[in-house]
């Protein structure tokens, strides 16, 4: 692997939990995430996987600098994001963008397309007003596949598919580096997904981009990710490469997800199936030792006694004591 | 084959709005036996959830038109009046719906609501009910269910409370239940739990299942017959493995290659179907899916094709001939190009 161009050390985001009104005191944390660790090499893409309340957002967002970590290191390009304010955060965000889940509400349904995929070249003081800018944002809805003619329509005259390429354009309108793409396609329809995955590759191999792509549908994150990290309560369960993570799963919680997906060759589905019992415990109160203990099929003694660290074998690294072996 | 029991003949729902009359089922036609499953697949506007709601008298009101027939049991759902209705839904028929918090009043005790269903259709005694209603949470596979009862909606998961729904939904042994959308806002390993046991119900309880969806995952695990749906039409009909194996039509063809998969190779492009399905308000001429179909001729942009039954039961409404179409599918499945399944469908090759 080159150089990674992202490395995340013990990013941490705890939640406070407050009670009363007036006086409020801190009665308990949830720990969105707690203690991540990664790297991502230029032109890769990393997908991030897992359940609900896993983490995997909370993890996007500290990257992109939406929230602030609690504490842990993000260091982008040799360069420490986690502690930079004003300036040097407004120059780091020209690097890192981010395109999000709903593309109904992440537009601004009173801002013409045109002024919302500017926006970011308006912040940044990029290009002079008028016709450099709109020349350039028409370029962009061109690269998308909008029709630019439609430069002064408004969110509301776009269908689901297409307006998730207007958040698209908007993302890549300063030309980053990095792209935090949160559950870009789980809004849309299946053929619309197709389309937009197609772009987000296209976009990747001309741009040289690096993609942290985050989804709960396996299926979607094997076709686009190189390497997989599979996250749950908080901390990463299992992150290997693509072809490993799916043919060789090393965490029992990796297995028991890819078990639980509905696989559309009717013919596979008369398997046994380990089905995961129960629900995410919360993340407020997670369990001791190993945090996936309680739903575990392979779960013994140790696994509630000692939290078991993150471990290479072979290409994968997984955080368990009984590794499944290939 | 015996009388089914509920068969749709010829449902049609358009919607009066201010930009015109939305079509949003125009024409369909199923029907379904006691414990079978039957699943209806279908992009977002392509009629699914409205045909589910319309059986229930749920799309009723001054601007809606309903017209065809839908026979439950000897009587017609569509011209039935709201009374009898009334009376039909819990008891012979219940739905269930996408989002489970947004079904389940937030104020009340799920116990009480489960309560409220099972004393809507009888005379219970409360106490009686209150039995009967943990029953049903424990059937259903919620822990301590006689605890459970005095729990809010908010105090539940997402997985527990489409449990609690499945529960209320049963309290009056329905013969049919809709499930539309019912995993959808669930994590894969929940979903996995609520499918597995809607396939343990339906055995279990000789209950026929009718399941709504967007996901053809969903549909290969639950159902025994598919409905593709599109455009307010069922353009395919087969027994699910034919429908993946040797699926019918051009539209159904795009479905499943516009999906990636968890096995097989990767890294090929994903082939997406160019363009979106046609507004419902003024419906093109001819074929509804002619303007996305590579393989569409002069012909289909001119005339409506029907649902037309082949030798083997299923049912498909494409204007090119059936044959040609099952000889171009292999290749396609393999990972072909359209054009060459193009010449294939043409009889050039």
């Amino acid at each position: 692997m080159s150089e990674p161009v992202l490395k995340v050390r013990d990013l941490v985001k705890h939640f406070p939990i407050t009670r009363g009104v007036v006086l409020q005191r801190e009665v308990g944390a949830v720990r969105a995430v707690d203690g991540v660790s990664f790297d991502v090499a230029q032109g890769e893409t990393l997908g991030l996987v897992g359940e609900t309340g896993c983490g995997k957002s909370t993890t996007a967002r500290m990257l992109a600098r939406l929230i602030d970590p609690t504490s842990g290191e993000i260091e982008f390009d040799g360069e420490n994001l986690s502690g930079i304010k004003g300036r040097a955060l407004k120059e780091a965000r020209r690097q890192i963008q981010m395109v999000f889940q709903d593309p109904y509400s992440s537009l601004n349904p009173r801002k013409r397309v045109g002024s919302i995929i500017e926006e970011p070249l308006r912040i940044h003081g990029l290009l002079s007003e008028g016709d450099a800018r709109r020349k350039r944002v028409q370029e962009l809805m061109d690269r998308v596949g909008l029709n630019p003619e439609h430069y002064n329509r408004f969110p509301h005259e776009f269908s689901g598919g297409q307006r998730q390429r207007i958040g698209v354009a908007r993302a890549i309108a300063l030309g980053p580096r990095l792209l935090i793409a949160d559950e870009p396609v789980s809004a849309l329809d299946v053929s619309i997904q197709a389309q937009i995955l197609n772009l987000l590759k296209d976009l990747q191999k001309d741009m040289g981009l690096t993609i942290i792509f985050i989804a709960h549908d396996l299926s979607v994150v094997r076709h686009m990710c190189d390497r997989v990290a599979v996250m749950y309560l908080g901390k990463i369960a299992e992150i290997a490469p693509n072809e490993d993570l799916y043919s060789h799963p090393r965490h029992p919680y990796t297995e028991a997800l890819l078990a639980a997906v509905p696989s559309p060759e009717p013919g596979r589905s008369g398997r046994t199936r380990a089905l995961l019992g129960g629900d995410v415990p919360s993340p407020a109160n997670p369990p001791v030792a190993c945090r996936f203990h309680t739903r575990c099929a392979y779960a013994d003694a140790i696994c509630s006694a000692e939290e078991p660290f993150l471990v290479q074998r072979d290409g994968s690294v997984a955080a368990c004591h009984h590794p499944l072996s290939g | 084959m015996s009388t089914p029991l509920l068969q749709v003949e010829n449902l049609s729902v358009s919607f009066n709005t201010e930009d015109g009359v939305v079509k949003a089922v125009d024409g369909v036609s199923w029907s379904i036996e006691a414990g079978q499953s039957l699943g209806i697949v279908g992009e977002s506007g392509s009629g699914k959830t409205v045909g589910g709601l319309t059986l229930l008298g749920l799309t009723r009101s001054g601007r809606t038109t309903v017209s065809g027939r839908a026979m439950f049991e000897g009587s017609d759902l569509v011209s039935m009046g709201d009374a009898s209705l009334r009376a039909v839904r819990g008891k012979g028929i219940a739905m269930i719906f996408q989002d489970p918090l947004s079904s389940l009043h937030p104020f009340y005790r799920v116990g009480d609501q489960i309560i409220e269903a099972i004393q809507a259709h009888s005379q219970t005694p409360k106490k009686v009910a209150r039995a009967r209603a943990a029953e049903l949470l424990a059937l259903v596979g919620i822990p301590d269910p006689k605890a459970r009862l005095d729990a809010y909606p908010h105090e539940f998961s997402g997985g527990m409370r489409q449990r609690a729904m499945i529960a209320m939904a049963l309290s009056n042994e329905p013969r049919l239940l809709i499930a539309d959308e019912p995993t959808t806002a669930l994590d894969v390993t929940v979903q996995a739990q609520i499918l597995e046991l809607l396939d343990r119900l339906r055995r279990e309880l000789q209950m026929a299942l009718v399941i709504i969806t967007h996901d053809l995952g969903v549909v290969a695990e639950t159902a025994e017959q598919v409905a593709v749906m599109y455009a307010g039409r069922i353009v395919e009909q087969s027994p699910v493995n034919e429908l993946f194996s040797q699926p019918m039509h051009p539209y159904t063809w795009g479905l499943l290659r516009s999906i990636p998969k968890l096995t097989g190779p990767r890294d090929e492009a994903l082939l997406p179907i160019p363009g979106r399905p046609p507004s419902l308000i003024s419906r093109p001429k001819g074929c509804a899916f002619a303007e996305r179909c590579a393989y569409a001729e002069d012909a289909c942009r001119l005339t409506d094709p029907l649902l037309a039954t082949t030798a083997d039961g299923r049912r498909s409404a494409c204007l090119i001939p059936h044959e040609r179409r099952m000889a171009a599918w292999p290749a396609l499945a393999a990972g072909g190009t359209e054009a060459d399944a193009l010449k294939v469908v043409r009889g050039t090759k």
